[in-house]
């Protein structure tokens, strides 16, 4: 057991190195943060400056969308864009940090080095996690410094949202991002190239389950597939935390099924992903 | 400590199934001992690598067993003291020679000193912070080796390990093959190149089509020596030779004689041939090449088989 904690340990070590110095996974980041910033904050804080109906705050007063650029507001602001353009983006993470190595060679080398290859995947599993929850508290310190900003330039009293409803919306965003990443990871390690796993996986996600929902409300059968699948988990453990706006509001955000029941779905993916992806690479033979 | 650093029993692989099943490789077995060099010799395709990923554990023999270090290969504890490049340098092309090397040794649990050393010793430490995709493909195979060359594993398993290389680069990679021998450290060399194989393994085993040709030391491989003579008349020389290297010991290759003698028979044989009033132009010792030895055994071993295909 030690042998095997030992050996994660020093993949883990070993895949956060490469991953920090792996351009492609900043620019996947950056392309969140720059996303996250836009429909967050910039759009919002537009529309309210210049007193437009932009789509973005259609049939809403003013004060509503002050209130949503508000320190108050960012539990809610942090988890609305998680289950489609975050869930997204870390897909395409998951399926890089898996993917590539084939076509590079690299996960041969790894195997050759001394972990187990359940060590060596556990390790990179554990290092995109890291990527994960990292990337969330950044997007939270980001958040809290802006609207912090909008808040005093534009004179409103600060009023912080309580620790409980912070930690909540950590911890949601942090299981939707997690099994968006890990069921990238599966993907890459299904088809062994980033390429056909980002593109397959951007379809399903932004796409597939879009579709699915729309046709599950006319059929019943289809419907039941759709409560279990990702991304209706993930909008709807989002959608029970913030709510979900009349007419449909964010992309992604639903309420399809329970929060509990969301939350214990996607609960089950995050276990469920990795293993698959370590019982795969554990049979594979390695060219 | 067992002295038996390799043991393949019956290696086989095969790829597809139905009709487009192929051999790879088939009912391989071999032997590397400890503090040798062996050369694993074969063209290309005669599956080399195959048998090399098996005794990694990088690919599932579908029959037979591999052992390495005494145990079975692909485990843990045996692929931590085994260095290897198979099948081309697999590194991360963001990443520096000298960055990817250090995530290996991370994987490795190993220091990071052991990575400028292991830069020096292939000659890169000058170009360890260019990225690996700005690498020749020299440049490439030579962090290959320096990768596998960290943390002195027992076992040194080099996959083509001069593919790409130039000519200099060639002689310091045989150079530092023999250097890793003579520290006590065994290495598998698996090459094409049969004068690379010659100069510095003791061992080899030829491959062909899956099969193992022959395992043997390159010195019984290539047989022993023998003397090339050029004299005129020829009819006398070959009766003189005839009665030097006896009746099978001869044979006519052209206008040239070639008696199986050892170079210091060749004195002697020159004062007969005087003697007999025979005038020579040339007397050469000779020895068989590998690439010889190599081709006969491919050739006949090809030949059989279609013979056998035919009947």
């Amino acid at each position: 057991m030690n042998a095997i904690l030992t050996a994660t340990m020093r993949s883990t070590r070993a895949e956060l190195l490469r991953m920090r110095r792996w351009p492609a996974v900043w620019v996947t980041l950056g392309a969140w943060a720059a996303l996250a910033l836009m429909f967050g904050y910039v759009f919002g804080y537009l529309a309210y400056k210049t007193g437009d109906n932009s789509f973005s705050n259609e049939g809403e007063s003013m004060s509503s969308v002050l209130r949503d650029l508000m320190p108050i507001s960012v539990p809610d602001v942090l988890l609305q864009g998680m289950p489609m353009f975050g869930g997204a983006l870390m897909m395409v993470l998951g399926a890089i940090v898996a993917g590539s190595g084939y076509g590079w060679g690299t996960w041969k080398t790894v195997f050759t080095q001394g972990p187990s290859r359940s060590a060596a995947v556990a390790g990179s599993l554990v290092a995109t996690t890291v990527y994960v929850v990292g990337t969330v508290l950044f997007t939270l310190v980001l958040y809290a410094g802006v609207s912090l900003a909008i808040a005093v330039s534009e004179g409103q009293h600060v009023v912080w949202p309580s620790a409980g409803s912070v930690l909540e919306s950590v911890l949601a965003g942090v299981l939707v991002l997690e099994m968006w990443a890990l069921a990238g990871f599966a993907l890459g390690t299904l088809a062994r190239g980033p390429a056909l796993s980002v593109g397959l996986g951007l379809v399903w996600a932004l796409v597939v389950e879009n579709l699915l929902r729309g046709v599950g409300s006319l059929l019943g059968a289809v419907e039941a597939l759709t409560h279990v699948l990702p991304g209706t988990a993930a909008g709807s453990l989002v959608g029970s935390l913030i709510g979900v706006d009349a007419g449909g509001g964010t992309p992604g955000v639903v309420d399809a099924i329970s929060g509990t029941q969301a939350a214990w779905t996607v609960l089950a993916y995050v276990v469920a992903l990795p293993l698959l992806s370590i019982a795969l690479v554990r049979r594979r033979d390695v060219a | 400590m067992t002295e038996l650093m390799v043991q393949t029993d019956g290696l086989t692989k095969r790829y597809g199934s139905g009709d487009h099943r192929r051999l790879a490789v088939d009912s391989v077995s071999m032997t590397v001992r400890r503090g040798e060099v062996y050369g694993f010799l074969g063209p290309n395709g005669a599956g080399k690598t195959t048998t090399l990923r098996m005794m990694l554990g990088l690919v599932r023999p579908t029959a037979g067993s591999v052992s390495v270090l005494g145990r079975p290969a692909g485990r843990p504890e045996v692929t931590a003291r085994v260095g290897a490049l198979v099948e081309g340098p697999g590194f991360y092309p963001f990443l520096t020679g000298r960055d990817n090397l250090l995530v290996m040794a991370r994987y490795r649990g190993l220091p990071e000193r052991v990575v400028d050393a292991a830069l020096e010793r292939v000659d890169l430490a000058d170009r360890g912070d260019d990225r690996f995709k700005s690498y020749s493909l020299g440049m490439k195979q030579r962090l290959g080796v320096a990768s596998a060359l960290m943390g002195d594993p027992n076992l040194i398993v080099l996959d083509e390990p001069t593919n790409g290389l130039d000519p200099a680069g060639m002689a310091d990679m045989r150079a530092l093959i023999v250097a890793l021998a003579r520290g006590g450290q065994t290495v598998l060399l698996s090459s094409h190149l049969l004068a690379e194989v010659q100069e510095i393994c003791d061992r080899v085993g030829v491959i062909d089509n899956g099969r193992l040709l022959r395992e043997s030391t390159v010195a019984d491989l290539r047989g022993s020596a023998s003397l090339r003579l050029r004299a005129e008349p020829v009819d006398r020389a070959l009766a003189v030779a005839m009665r030097v290297a006896g009746d099978d010991g001869v044979r006519v290759l052209g206008d040239e004689l070639v008696l199986e003698l050892p170079a210091t028979a060749a004195p002697g044989l020159v004062r007969d041939l005087v003697a007999a009033r025979v005038d020579v132009h040339e007397v050469a010792s000779r020895e068989r090449t590998l690439e010889e030895v190599f081709f006969e055994m491919t050739t006949t071993h090809r030949n059989d088989e279609t013979e056998e295909a035919l009947r």
